[in-house]
């Protein structure tokens, strides 16, 4: 029998009744849609959370205070009194160490002359950490090592804290009040996005003294990076880093009161949650597919059996049994298929849904329609393998007595 | 070379109780011949036929068709002899209900695997020479009457130049005008060569054959030309 006969047959016969063959791959459908959906979040999640963690500047290490555990990626974790200016001076020693920033931040309330207000987390720096952290100006300009010297009580702007509270109109050049403190606005950052902690556009710069001795009233650091000259050279940078830093707070390097990680750590283990959590929606979508195929290898049961004396018909005109099997599979795989592609459509249709209405980013992926594809195949095969093997095995002769 | 010889052909059911369908059956036909195969239901008739067309296979005893040893071959050895020298006429009909005549007759050939333009071909030859009306043939075949459907049935038995034709009850659903409109569809295919073997109760088809194969309880207890058939009398109306 030829190959396109035989799809041919499959297709009459899945047509002949084209409303229950719509109906039992309606769950096939919906399975299929919901897996699309699901990983096409946990690929928008996956790659949102990468493209932010890049955004924080290249081959640059996060030196936080407390001791090492895995998966430590949140900012301000402790206004922990451990790091401080000095270790800033010992870490510029390292070689292959372009820049060392000292970070202090806090959350504070700020205000705008037009009584616009909000709170948010101010981050007081030496300069460099515009250049770190691959910050560009709209507006204005940064603050500069006099500014810093001088104790200035100006400040850089991100662009959603800018447009909260001064919407259309230029901030350059206006006051704000800091925790009651008057500042001058000097600067706009450029939008950047991300989804984490040091998300520039809701934060304000201000020069790092200033932090220090107005505002945080504290010498100790909440962070300190340190930006290497090649991504190569981290691994020796860390290492180098940990040991000098360890003998200077006087502990042991093997079990410190700090933390060095790089934009790696941070990246490898929040992808790896995001795969975790893709792979669980994934699964919970699936449990819809198994219930399709369930429907489909029912429906093939029942059709078969309702052909149970054509079945014997054509194998007394001389069909083989691989043939009436190869039958029936191609029917059941057809129908998996067909539900696949109009899965896949309204997947996609979902995904963009939700990334229009809902503001959470979905990526659609060439790996995940294939995947859909490949699965369906294996369900139509799986699930009507028994029927097709029912179907082969009856006996032409009682068949065809068949009422 | 006969066309048939079946030599001591049993048939055994083993149920619960051992059913003996056939109890050594021998004869054997030649091409073109034009046989009844007739006896009360329970004679064994339809079994010979199954073992005939080679949809079963005997328990004992041996079938030559073509002088080829067909007792013990495999399904799919089986399923080709069909494919290709057999071709059953049966009492239901048995074509394909949403089907058009056209697709009915095509089945045999989509499993011989033949590319479309030849099907097409032999269609139509098959469906002239069951002198079935050009104007039908794309009707759906549950649309059609019931001798109309026999003898689709009866096209599709030629498509594929079957050396046998194997007919079982053909008229038994029809009503006597259409039953001798489909008989005499099957006696001109015999005119033409082809070997047709009939399976009936019914007196008047039997009549028509030129040789008359008795069975009963499983025996063959007459096997002669119809003219001196003694037991064509012992069938009732």
């Amino acid at each position: 029998m030829k190959i396109i006969d035989l799809i041919n047959e499959a297709i009459f016969a899945i047509s002949a009744n084209k409303i229950r063959s719509g109906l039992t791959i309606l769950g096939i459908v919906i399975g299929i849609a919901s897996v699309i959906a699901m990983i096409s979040i946990g690929q928008g999640a996956k790659s949102e959370i990468v493209h932010s963690i890049q955004s924080l500047g290249s081959n640059v290490l996060t030196v936080m205070p407390g001791g090492a555990r895995m998966g430590a990626v949140f900012m301000g974790r402790g206004t922990a009194q451990i790091l401080k200016e000095d270790d800033v001076k010992i870490l510029k020693t390292i070689e292959g160490v372009v820049d060392v920033v000292p970070i202090v931040q806090r959350t504070l309330q700020i205000v705008a002359p037009n009584g616009n207000n909000t709170r948010t987390s101010i981050i007081g720096a030496t300069p460099e950490v515009f250049a770190v952290r691959e910050i560009s100006i709209e507006k204005g300009s940064i603050f500069n090592e006099e500014q810093v010297r001088n104790i200035s009580k100006v400040a850089v702007l991100g662009k959603n804290i800018a447009n909260d509270l001064f919407g259309e109109e230029n901030p350059v050049g206006k006051t704000i009040r800091i925790s009651g403190i008057n500042f001058k606005v000097i600067g706009v950052a450029a939008p950047k996005g991300g989804v984490m902690g040091m998300v520039a556009d809701d934060l304000v710069f201000v020069p790092f003294t200033t932090m220090q001795k107005v505002l945080a009233k504290s010498e100790y650091l909440n962070l300190i990076l340190i930006k290497g000259e090649k991504k190569e050279l981290l691994p020796q940078i860390q290492q180098q880093a940990i040991l000098l830093l360890a003998e200077k707070h006087r502990v042991d390097p093997q079990n410190p009161d700090f933390t060095i990680i790089s934009q790696e750590d941070i990246l490898s283990t929040l992808t790896q949650v995001t795969t975790i959590f893709t792979i669980f929606l994934g699964a919970v979508a699936s449990i819809s597919l198994i219930v399709g195929g369930i429907g489909i290898m029912n429906m093939m049961l029942t059709s078969v059996t309702e052909r149970t004396r054509e079945i014997g018909l054509r194998k007394a005109i001389g069909a083989k049994n691989r043939e009436i099997l190869a039958q029936i599979l191609t029917e059941s795989v057809l129908l998996t298929f067909l539900g696949g592609a109009v899965g896949i459509f309204f997947g996609w249709l979902i995904s963009l849904g939700i990334s229009k209405f809902a503001q959470i980013s979905t990526q659609v992926s060439l790996f995940s329609i294939l995947l859909a594809f490949g699965v369906c195949t294996a369900i139509g095969v799986f699930f009507g393998w028994w029927p097709a093997q029912k179907a082969a095995k009856l006996s032409p002769i009682e068949a065809l007595r068949y009422e | 070379m006969k066309l048939i010889e079946c030599k001591n052909i049993t048939k055994v059911y083993k149920n619960e109780v051992e059913t003996w369908a056939l109890r050594g059956v021998s004869f054997s036909i030649d091409e073109g011949e034009f046989v009844a195969i007739i006896g009360p239901s329970g004679s064994g008739k339809s079994t010979l036929m199954h073992i005939l067309g080679c949809l079963d296979t005997p328990t004992s005893g041996q079938y030559f068709l073509e002088g080829r040893e067909v007792s013990k071959l495999s399904e799919d050895e089986l399923a080709e002899i069909r494919k290709k020298k057999v071709g059953f006429v049966f009492q239901m009909y048995n074509l394909l209900p949403r089907a058009t005549v056209f697709r009915n007759v095509e089945l045999p050939l989509i499993y011989e695997g033949l590319p479309k333009k030849e099907r097409e071909e032999r269609v139509k030859a098959a469906l002239r020479a069951s002198a079935f009306p050009e104007e039908f043939w794309f009707h759906l075949s549950n649309q059609l009457s019931g001798g109309m459907q026999q003898r689709v049935a009866i096209a599709r038995a030629l498509v594929n130049n079957p050396k046998l034709i194997l007919a079982d009850e053909p008229t038994g659903n029809l009503d006597s005008k259409t039953g001798d409109t489909v008989l005499k569809t099957l006696i001109d295919l015999n005119k033409r060569g082809h070997t047709l073997i009939i399976v009936t109760h019914e007196l008047y088809v039997a009549q028509y054959a030129r040789r008359i194969i008795a069975l009963r309880d499983g025996q063959i207890i007459e096997d002669a030309p119809r003219e001196r058939a003694k037991s064509l009398k012992l069938i009732k109306e």
